[in-house]
Order: C-alpha cells, then structure tokens, then sequence
C-alpha cells in the first residue's frame, strides 16, 4: 500500500479528544477509556504474587520490582530532566550499603532502615553528583559511568565495608507476602506520583531544563536548584531499590555496584518506550524474566540484552509503549498526497 | 630512575590505548565505547591464527589487524551510522556492542590464564640500573612510531588531511567534496587497526583476559578526557601525565590504587575544565 505518493495520516480518535480535555464524565465509555489501561497495570501487579506460585518466579517478582523502580528513576531523570545518568548502579550502591550498615550496626529493622536509607542516600547522592550539575550532554554522561567504577576501586582498595566480603546477616522481611506487596505498593506509588510531579508546574520547569537552560536561566530560575531536587527524586528512588535488594538477598556487596544496575534500567527504558513513565516499569516486567530464563545460557544472557538494547535504540527507539499509545490514542489512514 | 623508566612506559602504554579512541572522537564526534572490545578481540583473533591454523607471527598479526578494521568499520556501517549525532544514542549503542563482544568471548570459552602471546623478542637489558625487557622497550619504540606516524599521515597525505578537515570543519569538509561518511567509516577503520595495534604490543606482557577490555575503555577514556576529546596532543600529554601519576601511586602508595587514580582523573577534570587540560575551548556547549 505505501507507495510513493500516499502517505500515512493520524487522526486521534473521538473519544480520547473528548475525555483529555474537559474531563467530561458523560458515561460509562468514556470512563472506562481512562480507567481501563490504569486498572489494568494496577491489578496485574497486585495479583501477579498470588498467581506465581514456584518460590524461584516468586523471588523473580521482587527483582522485577526492583529493576522497574530504577528504570522509573532513570527514565525521570533522562527524559523529564535532560541528565543521562549512566551511573545508576553508585545509587543502588548507596542505598544498599547505607540499608546494611544501618540494620547490621545499628540494629534497626526493614521498616526503618529502607526509608532512612532511601532518604539518607538520596541525599548523599545528591551531594556525590552536585560538582558535575553544571555539566551537559556527554559529560555528564561519562563523569556518572564512572562513580560506581570508583565507588568499587574505592571499597577494593581501602577495604572498608566488608571489602570484597561485603556485609553479610543482614535482616530480611517476615515473610514474602510482605516484601513483595510492599515493593509493589510503593512502585505503584512512586508511578502514579512521578506521573502527577511532572504535569505540576515544577515538572514544567524540569522539561524546561531540558530543553532550553539557557532560557530557563534568563527567566530569572535557578537551573542548579531545579537540577538537584530532581537528582534527588532520581537517587532517592534508586536507593529504595537498593536498600529492597539488600534486605531480600540478606547481603550488601561490592556487586550491587556493578554495571547490570546500570545497564537493565536503561535497557528496559529504551525497550518500554522512554519519556513514558510506565514504559520503563513494563520494560522490567519483560526483560529480567526473559534475562532469568536465559540464565542457564550463562553470560549469554548479557551478550543477548545487549543486542536487544541495540536494536531497540537503533531500529525502534520510540519504545512498545509509545507505540502502544498511539494505537490506543489514534487512528491512522493512508491519504493521496 | 626506575619511576623514570617505568614512567615512560606506562605512558606511551596509556597512549597507545587511547590514540584509536581519540582518533574516532576527534574525526567523526563517535564516542567509540566498543574500543576495549575491538583491543581484545584482536588478542584472540591473533592467538587463534597463531595456535589453531599456525600461521607464521607476523603474518598472524597483520591479518588480525584488517580483520579487526573491517570490523570497526562493520560496526559504523551497519549500526552507528543510522543514530550519528545522538551522542547518547551513541554512547549506549556502542557500548552495548562492546558488551555483547566481550562477554560473547568470555560465553564462548575465552576465560583463564591460558591464553598468552609470545613477545616479539624476548630477554632482558638493563638500564641504567632498572632491569627492562625488550618487549617493553618495542612498545615504546612502537608509540613513538604511531604517534609520528600518525602525524605525518594527516599532515602529509591527501586522505591525512581529508580526515583533519573533517575534524575541524565537518561542514565545509564536505562543501569541498569530502564524503563525510566515509571519512568516518575510514576513521572507525583507522581506530580499530590502532586499538588492535595497542593489544598486539601489550598483551604478550600479560595474559589475554576479557577483563582487560573494560580496563581499556576505561584508560582510554580517562586519557582522552584529561587531555581534552578530540585532541591528537592532548591525548599524548594527558598519557604521559595519568601515566608518571600512576607509577608514582604504585611506588609511593598501593598498587590498588592505580585505578582509583585513572577514575579520579576522569571525574576531577569533567568538573574543573571539561574540554581537558589541553582541549579547544567549547564553554557553551558543555556547562551551563
């Protein structure tokens, strides 16, 4: 059909025009439009541990709960902010030493050691990143690959923390039911409210630094200000994962440090569909299952997301759920040109 | 003496590591992060030569080295060339690559301590008191040659000079008819040859290891950025400057701490001056 004189056109469809705009309840259609791709993600993550049933899938759950929590703070960061961070692996770092410091020294449990952590490392973070705020692009991009690098060497070569060791016993959740409503419940959480932050006026001015600092800059705002509070959002998120990762596997290592935390996020973001917020955390949910199935390959696997990663950003680097969303929100047409 | 000596070899190492990236960067803008692949790779594919179809040294490493060029420029071709320009894109993609070939190698068998190359002449000399091996001595021998070499040839050469141009200038290289495409499909192929150079020098001083190649990135990295991306000089001063820095670490503090220095480098001069010590000026387009 696509020859060489038609081309595709879109329209949206009626019914998205009349419910985006003016919020007109004026039926149960229309209702059920807006609710039914939210209700959807909403009670399949819910239900999603009571139809597993095999204890190694069970624990797969919390992994995917965690990698979409860091893909969520990825995706913020990258597409709302305009900082590409390749680093995500020192947040989760932070997060889960500072969670198995504070509950093997401390004594403090679950309840309170992951929020302190996801607090304490956020800030901690924050204060890592801010001499590299003022950097762009590139740069920025290269100095925070190399923070968990040095994160690591640092560890290695001092041997603090446990070194190489790591910290062992640390306290893990009562049961499963906890840790894996819990992880949902504050994914769906950080989802739904990322999503509102970014309509609010200061997520107006976060996509502004995106765009143009320089005309946010002559607008009288301070760009440096905006910039931390969204690292921090960023690195808050990331060390929640952290601190959850630490606790379900009852170890903190220099392996949290290492590049799959930096790498599946970004991954997950690219193949879910960047700048969507959900597409991330549905990027999660298909890509460590299949990384968990193609564990028996070995490091196979990784040879097999990085392919996956580089086709999706070359070939598609819209992302399912961006396309998802056309489908849902537009019909297309092919029209004489 | 001995801080002197091994001083200049670990920095025409670091340069000879760094040059391929810096040559990428500074011709075609490609941030190149399967160079550390691209070094090892050529490892194997001349341990392979060597061992499985036994074909003479030399002979051995000069295939090793087109194959490796041929796959550089492969990779232009075929992938980067369609996301050129989205650095971030870039950065990833390549870098996925890298990943893929290295860990690829590693699923394929390559692990261990049993891959090694031979030294190109092997045995000892002593100088000035610091017992040196010759391989030692060919690697800098042979970072010098590149390095005059590789001036000469964009200084002197018709294709030299068509690549500098589209250093300096992309656009009005390509008003004077030079392709802009192919330069940088020639300078992914330059590039590949001279990381593949930098592993047949280095790795009969050690064994063949995955590892390595994350480490090499990582130096590369670390040069060009200290010495400012995209410039030629800088990288080789910047080599020599990480290079005395890293020997010194090693003599007056802890071996494990070499690293620590590489990435410290890296980090420190991305806040203070990120075009590099000896980087052009480009305020505008880095920091806000």
């Amino acid at each position: 059909m696509a020859g060489a004189d038609v081309r595709k056109e879109r329209l949206d469809r009626g019914i998205k025009v009349r419910t985006s705009g003016i919020y007109a309840i004026s039926g149960g259609k229309e209702i059920g439009y807006l609710i039914l791709p939210r209700l959807v993600l909403i009670a399949g993550l819910l239900l999603l541990p009571l139809v597993v049933t095999n204890p190694y899938w069970q624990r797969v759950i919390s992994i995917v709960g965690i990698y979409a929590l860091l893909a969520l703070s990825f995706d913020f960061l990258t597409h709302y902010v305009g900082l590409v961070s390749l680093g995500g692996a020192f947040f989760v770092g932070v997060g889960g030493y500072l969670a198995a410091l504070l509950n093997t020294k401390l004594g403090l449990s679950p309840l309170f050691s992951i929020p302190l952590a996801t607090v304490g490392g956020g800030l901690f973070c924050t204060l890592a990143i801010l001499p590299c705020l003022p950097l762009r692009g590139v740069y920025f991009s290269i100095v925070t690959l190399m923070y968990p690098l040095l994160a690591m060497r640092v560890i290695e070569a001092l041997n603090i923390f446990g070194g190489t060791e790591g910290i062992m016993g640390v306290a893990s959740f009562p049961n499963r039911w906890v840790e894996q409503y819990s992880l949902i419940v504050v994914l769906l959480l950080a989802l739904f409210g990322l999503r509102r932050l970014v309509n609010t006026d200061l997520g107006l001015v976060f996509r502004a630094v995106k765009d143009n600092d320089q005309a946010v800059k002559a607008s009288g705002i301070n760009i440096t200000h905006y910039k931390t509070l969204a690292v921090f959002i960023s690195a808050s998120l990331a060390c929640l994962g952290g601190a959850y990762l630490v606790h379900i596997y009852m170890w903190a290592g220099i392996s949290t440090l290492a590049l799959d935390f930096s790498i599946i996020p970004i991954a997950a973001t690219v193949i879910g569909g960047g700048g969507t917020l959900v597409g991330p955390v549905l990027g999660a949910l298909i890509l460590v299952p299949i990384s968990e199935l193609l564990r028996a390959f070995g490091t196979l696997r990784i040879v097999f997301y990085a392919l996956i990663l580089m086709a999706f950003i070359v070939f598609r680097s819209e992302g399912i759920m961006v396309y998802a969303q056309r489908k849902y929100h537009q019909f297309e047409k092919w029209v004489q040109v | 003496m001995e801080i002197l000596v091994y001083g200049i070899v670990n920095s025409v190492t670091l340069a000879l590591m760094a040059l391929g990236f810096t040559l990428v960067y500074g011709i075609s803008g490609l941030p190149n992060f399967a160079h550390g692949a691209l070094y090892v790779i050529t490892g194997f594919i001349v341990w392979s030569l060597l061992n499985t179809l036994k074909v003479p040294y030399l002979a051995a490493v000069i295939l090793a080295l087109l194959v490796t060029g041929l796959i550089g420029a492969a990779i232009y071709y075929f992938i980067l060339i369609r996301i050129r320009g989205m650095a971030t894109s870039e950065i990833i993609a390549s870098y996925a690559i890298g990943l893929a070939i290295l860990e690829g190698l590693r699923w394929g068998g390559f692990k261990g301590m049993t891959y090694t190359l031979p030294a190109f002449i092997p045995g000892s000399l002593n100088l000035g008191g610091v017992e040196i091996d010759y391989q030692r001595i060919v690697v800098v021998l042979l970072g010098a040659a590149v390095m005059g070499g590789l001036w000469l040839f964009t200084h002197y050469n018709r294709i030299g000079l068509a690549l500098r141009g589209m250093a300096q200038d992309e656009r009005a290289a390509m008003m004077l008819g030079i392709d802009s495409d192919r330069m940088a499909i020639l300078s992914m192929f330059l590039g590949s040859v001279l990381a593949g150079l930098a592993a047949v020098a280095l790795l009969p001083l050690g064994n063949i290891v995955v590892e390595a190649g994350y480490n090499v990135l990582i130096m590369a990295i670390a040069v060009c950025i200290v010495g400012g991306l995209g410039s030629w000089v800088g990288a080789v001063l910047a080599a020599f400057v990480i290079g005395f820095a890293q020997i010194l670490t090693v003599v007056y503090l802890e071996p494990h701490f070499q690293m620590v220095v590489a990435i410290l480098a890296i980090i420190v001069t991305l806040i203070l001056k990120p075009s590099g010590l000896f980087g052009r000026q480009k305020e505008l387009e880095e920091r806000v």
